[in-house]
């Protein structure tokens, strides 16, 4: 070839490079799930989802821990959501753009930046010290749902504002109040977009350690209260790794996590789809 | 009969001012067009009768518009029953992504008007007065979106009839349609005056001059003139109209 190249020869060149790039990215992907799963869908059975771990992790199941990651989670979206979609058809619809929606906007997403380790310790310092929850599926759900709250705040202000300006003007121009129009027209037309970054919280909460192991600790036991303390699939997941419990166990317990996430996305996507057949 | 009379009113956006001074008089079922070059505020005009410029928050209006007598700009004004009663069509067919029937029911679910009789009673009514009854009683439940254009404008025109309102504002609702569907809802137009008070802006000259009794002629925010449309066509008071219509400007 000669230099300088034609430049049909560039865009061949740069059209594979970017295929091996793209394939790249994808094989790693499938490595991890590859690696992860064949190591972690041996030790599954029916017997590791529904008993209780015995001896630590070393033997019997994961069951309390599956308990513990659904309990922490719905919980803290059940936290976060209100809130999260509140304070974005506030900045969104209820104020003019300008100082006080940008200094939210910024704190925000200073808050999505902050490493989850340090989110765990202000948890453990306010809900589990200061205020004495305690290592508790409260004070976890707490941190959790602080932590996942930019990311709702963030995907939910996107999604109201990309509905079309000409919903809200007919329902104005009908008579209908502010109100009636975020609620009949603006968020349902939102609510896809909302789902996806509730969905993507999840994703966030299931593989959350740090803050978690903090707050919420990492009992066994199924819990009882909210004041219980528990054990999610990822901090058990560590446990078993970082103390040399149970490496094959671990691997299962990885599964769990990875197939779980995976199910709830495609879930999701289903669901998004069917609702967006009927919306639009 | 004066339907709605405007008194010295301006609009200002931020420092620019948008319209100046405008006085007029709209006679009740009648068709009134307000044409004149696009930033002319001929639209600003419009959504001073139904107030949607208080949507714009650095709009500024100044000024008195009475309808039936009675200053809408007035703080006691009670803002969603002027809006029921000045219904409004835009420029772009812009139905609700939901079903045909949930579009037209959309106004009387805002207004708290849930007995089933009248809803079914509403919702004949005003597909029949946009002539769209025979061809869509049986898939009512069609998502409005799948409608052609035309007919989604039509359907938006019924949206806003089912709340009866006494006036309508169309904002240059053919600009998104072909000629012919222009010709069917000038037609409409029509057939609407007999009961609504009817207000449209329209770039389209040969437009105003086919469907309306009354034109008035916007110029950079002024109120040029306005009078019967067989005499601003004809006899223009002003040499800026007759230049405008004569293509001469514009």
């Amino acid at each position: 070839m000669r230099w300088p190249l034609t430049p049909r020869q560039e865009q061949a060149i740069v059209r594979l490079l970017l295929l091996f790039l793209t394939a790249l990215s994808i094989f790693i992907l499938a490595f991890i799930i590859f690696f992860i799963l064949r190591h972690g869908l041996p030790v599954l059975s029916w017997e590791f989802l529904v008993r209780n771990p015995r001896e630590m992790g070393k033997e019997g199941g994961i069951f309390s821990t599956i308990i513990g990651t659904i309990v922490l989670i719905i919980l803290a979206l059940t936290l976060a959501t209100p809130l999260g979609v509140g304070t974005a058809i506030f900045l969104t619809e209820y104020t003019p753009e300008g100082r006080l929606t940008r200094i939210i906007r910024f704190g925000s997403e200073c808050l999505a930046g902050i490493p989850s380790i340090i989110f765990g310790l202000f948890g453990f310092i306010l809900f589990v010290t200061k205020l004495k929850f305690g290592w508790s599926i409260l004070s976890g759900s707490l941190t959790l749902a602080f932590m996942i709250l930019p990311t709702i705040i963030r995907t939910s202000e996107e999604a109201i504002k990309f509905v079309p300006q000409a919903y809200r003007e007919v329902s104005f121009s009908l008579g209908g109040t502010k109100w009636q129009t975020v609620s009949r027209v603006v968020l349902p037309s939102a609510l896809p977009g909302i789902a996806t970054g509730v969905i993507l919280s999840i994703g966030r909460s299931i593989g959350e350690t740090a803050a978690v192991i903090f707050t919420a600790g990492s009992a066994l036991r199924i819990p009882d209260s909210l004041f219980s303390s528990t054990r999610t699939m990822s901090v058990h997941f560590y446990i078993l790794a970082r103390e040399g419990i149970s490496l094959s166990k671990a691997y299962g317990t990885a599964a769990v996590l990875l197939i779980s996430i995976l199910s709830v996305n495609i879930f999701t996507y289903y669901l998004m789809n069917r609702f967006l057949r009927k919306y639009s | 009969m004066i339907s709605i009379e405007v008194k010295n009113l301006s609009v200002f956006y931020g420092s620019f001012q948008a319209l100046k001074n405008i006085n007029i008089k709209i006679e009740r079922q009648k068709i009134s067009a307000l044409i004149g070059p696009s930033g002319c505020g001929k639209t600003t005009f419009l959504r001073c009768l139904n107030r949607m410029n208080d949507l714009i928050d650095e709009a500024r209006v100044v000024g008195e518009v009475f309808i039936d007598g009675l200053n809408i700009y007035e703080e006691k004004v009670d803002l969603l029953e002027l809006r029921r009663r000045v219904g409004m069509v835009f420029q772009r067919p812009n139905p609700f992504p939901l079903s045909i029937e949930d579009n037209i029911l959309y106004g009387l679910k805002v207004h708290r008007i849930n007995d089933p009789k009248i809803m079914e009673e509403r919702l004949i009514k005003s597909l029949e007065a946009v002539q769209l009854w025979p061809q869509l009683k049986n898939q009512l439940r069609k998502n409005a979106l799948t409608l052609s254009l035309e007919q989604q404008q039509r359907l938006c025109l019924a949206r806003a009839l089912a709340v009866e309102p006494e006036i309508l504002l169309m904002d240059e609702p053919c600009s998104a349609l072909d000629p012919i569907a222009t010709a069917r809802i000038e037609e409409l137009m029509f057939e609407l005056k007999k009961k609504y008070t009817i207000v449209i802006v329209t770039h389209n000259m040969q437009q105003a001059a086919r469907v309306s009794d009354f034109t008035g002629y916007f110029l950079l925010g002024e109120l040029i003139e306005f009078g019967e449309t067989h005499q601003i066509f004809t006899a223009p008071a002003d040499k800026r109209t007759e230049d405008y219509i004569t293509g001469r400007y514009g």
